[in-house]
C-alpha cells in the first residue's frame, strides 16, 4: 500500500526554519501480521536497502524487516562511512563500483540528502610489497574503467599536506594508491532514507523485535532444520510470523541467525573500533589509509576526525573498546600527522565484523529453500549497502542469483573457488 | 584487555598470545573427502556462549593449548 510521503525540499526548510513546525515523522510504524511474503531479519543499510529495491524494482511489498533494536543500531551506524571501488578482484571492482553509482544518485532517489563527498581516497604504501599490490589493484582498476592510479610521495603530499611524507619516519610513505572518486557519506541518513522510501512503498519496519528461532520443515535434522529443508516462518518476542522467503542480513550475528536454520558459514565475529576526535579546522581534503599503519582517517564535515583500525584479533560477541587500542591508534596517527598531537579523541566505539576467510561477502540462496544471506561483510558492508539490497532483491523476485554477486556464492568453500580479496579489504577502507 | 592463562607462563594478555578460533574435528586426511577437508578449514559454529578455543602462547613458551571462553562476555574457565 502506497503511503503519500511528505517530500523534502529547500522549500520545506525553509518553512520549518520559519514556523518551527514538527517535522512529519519518517517512517509509521505498524501491527506485526501473522504472515508476510518476505522476511528480513536485520535492519541495517542491507536489510533495508533489500526491502527498498523488492519494493521499488519487483512490486513485492509484502515485506517486513525485524530489527531486535532499533535501525542502524549495528555495523550501519558504527562504521567510519567511507566508501569506493578500488578493489583487487575483477567481481569486487564491478560490485562496489555499481554501489558507488548508486550512492551517487542516492540523494535524488530516495529524496533525502546523504550528504555524499567524493573527496578523493588516498591508500598509502609503506613497503615494497604494499606498492606492488597498490601498481596490481591500480591496473585491474583501470581495465574496469575505475578512476584509480598509483601515485608518489610528492603528489600524496599534494593531495594531503597535512602528511608526513618525508623520509624520516618509521614507515616512509613510498607513494599512494589514488582514487578521486572514493569518499564518505553519511551513514544514519543512509539508513533513514531507505527505511523511508521502504516504509512508504508499504514496507513495515519493526525494530525491537527479535527472531528467536526460525522455523522450518523438511531438513536432515530430527526437528527439520538443516540442508533439503525449508523455511516456514519466524518465531519472534512478538509472536510466529510465518513467511516461504526469510533473509538474513545481520552482519556480526549471522552465524546466530543461520544456525537457527542449520546452515553453518565461514564465519568468525570480530569487534572492529574506531573513534573521533573534537572538532577542528577542516586540514585534510581526502580520506587517508594506511594498511601498514592499521589506520584510516577522514575528516567530517563538523571537523571532527574519525579513525577506524583493523579488526581486533581475538573473536567475540563482546564491543568495548580498550587501551591497547587507543594507544596503538594515537601512535600511528601521530605517525602519519605529527601536527594533531595536541587534539583530544571525543569517544571511541566498536562494531562487530562477520570475517570471512577471503575477505568477500557469502551471498544469494542456502541449502535450505526459502533461506538466503547476505553476510560476510567483515569490514566493508557498508560501502556495498545499495549494490546488496539492489542484487538480493532481484534474486528474490527472480528466484535465481543476480549477476553481480554470482561468485559470492556459499558453494566456493566447498569447491575451492575463493574470491581472495584481502589485498584491497584487509584494513584498506 | 582478556587476560589468558597459559599452563606454562601463567596468566598474560591475549596480545602476546595467538587466538586460533573455536575446536573443531579435524578429519581423517587419509579419507576426507574434499568437501570434509573444506568444511573443517572454513566452516565454524561462531556461537554467542561458552566455546573452547585454541590458543598459541606466541610470545612466551610457544605451547598450544586449549581453554573455554564465553565469547558473549570474555570470561574465561578452565583448562
Amino acid at each position: 500500500m502506497k503511503q503519500s510521503r511528505y517530500k523534502y525540499s529547500a522549500l520545506k526548510l525553509l518553512k520549518h526554519g520559519l514556523t518551527h513546525g514538527d517535522w512529519p515523522r519518517m517512517w509509521s510504524s505498524n501491527e506485526l501480521n501473522s504472515s508476510y511474503d518476505v522476511i528480513i531479519i536485520g535492519g541495517g543499510v542491507h536489510g533495508l536497502a533489500t526491502a527498498y529495491y523488492l519494493a521499488q524494482n519487483h512490486g513485492i511489498t509484502n515485506v517486513a524487516v525485524l530489527d531486535k533494536g532499533y535501525l542502524g543500531g549495528g555495523g550501519s551506524g558504527r562504521n567510519t562511512a567511507i566508501v569506493r571501488s578500488n578493489y583487487l578482484t575483477p567481481e569486487g571492482v564491478a560490485f562496489y563500483d555499481r554501489s558507488l553509482t548508486l550512492y551517487n544518485e542516492m540523494a535524488h532517489d530516495l529524496n533525502l540528502n546523504v550528504m555524499f563527498s567524493r573527496r578523493g581516497h588516498l591508500t598509502l604504501a609503506h613497503t615494497d610489497s604494499a606498492l606492488r599490490t597498490m601498481h596490481w589493484r591500480a591496473e585491474v582498476n583501470k581495465l574496469q574503467g575505475i578512476d584509480s592510479s598509483v601515485i608518489d610521495p610528492s603528489e600524496v603530499k599534494k593531495e594531503a599536506p597535512s602528511l608526513d611524507v618525508s623520509s624520516n619516519t618509521r614507515y616512509p610513505i613510498l607513494g599512494a594508491l589514488f582514487h578521486p572518486p572514493g569518499g564518505i557519506i553519511r551513514h544514519d541518513a543512509v539508513v533513514w532514507g531507505y527505511a523511508r522510501a521502504a516504509d512508504h512503498l508499504g514496507v513495515h519496519l519493526h525494530q525491537q523485535t527479535e527472531v528467536l528461532d526460525i522455523l522450518c520443515e523438511g531438513g536432515e535434522q530430527s526437528n527439520g532444520k538443516g540442508p533439503g529443508g525449508k523455511v516456514t516462518g519466524v518465531r519472534t518476542n512478538k509472536g510466529d510470523i510465518s513467511a516461504p522467503i526469510v533473509v538474513n542480513c545481520t552482519a556480526g550475528w549471522s552465524s546466530l541467525i543461520s544456525n537457527m536454520v542449520g546452515v553453518d558459514l565461514p564465519i568468525t565475529t570480530h569487534p572492529l573500533q574506531a573513534a573521533v576526535t573534537e572538532p577542528c579546522k577542516t586540514f585534510l581534503p581526502t580520506v587517508v589509509v594506511s594498511g601498514s599503519l592499521h589506520v584510516y582517517v577522514s575528516q567530517t564535515d563538523r571537523g571532527e576526525l574519525v579513525f577506524g583500525a583493523s579488526v581486533d584479533p581475538v573473536g567475540t560477541y563482546r564491543i568495548n573498546g580498550t587501551l591497547e587500542f587507543t594507544e596503538e591508534l594515537a601512535g600511528h596517527v601521530l605517525e602519519l600527522m605529527p601536527g594533531i598531537a595536541e587534539m583530544r579523541l571525543l569517544r571511541q566505539w566498536a562494531g562487530l565484523c562477520d570475517m570471512t576467510p577471503d575477505y568477500s561477502p557469502v551471498m544469494g540462496f542456502t541449502s535450505v529453500e526459502g533461506f538466503l544471506v547476505d553476510v560476510g561483510w567483515g569490514t566493508y558492508g557498508f560501502k556495498a549497502g545499495p549494490v546488496s539490497g539492489e542484487t538480493m532483491a532481484e534474486t528474490i523476485a527472480t528466484g535465481k542469483t543476480a549477476e553481480l554477486i554470482q561468485s559470492f556464492n556459499i558453494e566456493r568453500f566447498s569447491t575451492g573457488d575463493l574470491v581472495g580479496e584481502k589485498g584491497a579489504a584487509a584494513v584498506g577502507h | 584487555m582478556i587476560v589468558v592463562p597459559c599452563p606454562n607462563c601463567g596468566p598474560r594478555s591475549s596480545s602476546d598470545l595467538r587466538n586460533c578460533g573455536e575446536v573443531v574435528d579435524r578429519p581423517n586426511p587419509k579419507n576426507a573427502t574434499i568437501e570434509e577437508w573444506r568444511s573443517y578449514l572454513y566452516l565454524r559454529e561462531n556461537l554467542a556462549s561458552w566455546v573452547k578455543e585454541t590458543w598459541y602462547c606466541r610470545t612466551g613458551c610457544r605451547k598450544y593449548f586449549t581453554i573455554e571462553r564465553n565469547t558473549a562476555t570474555n570470561e574465561i574457565r578452565g583448562q
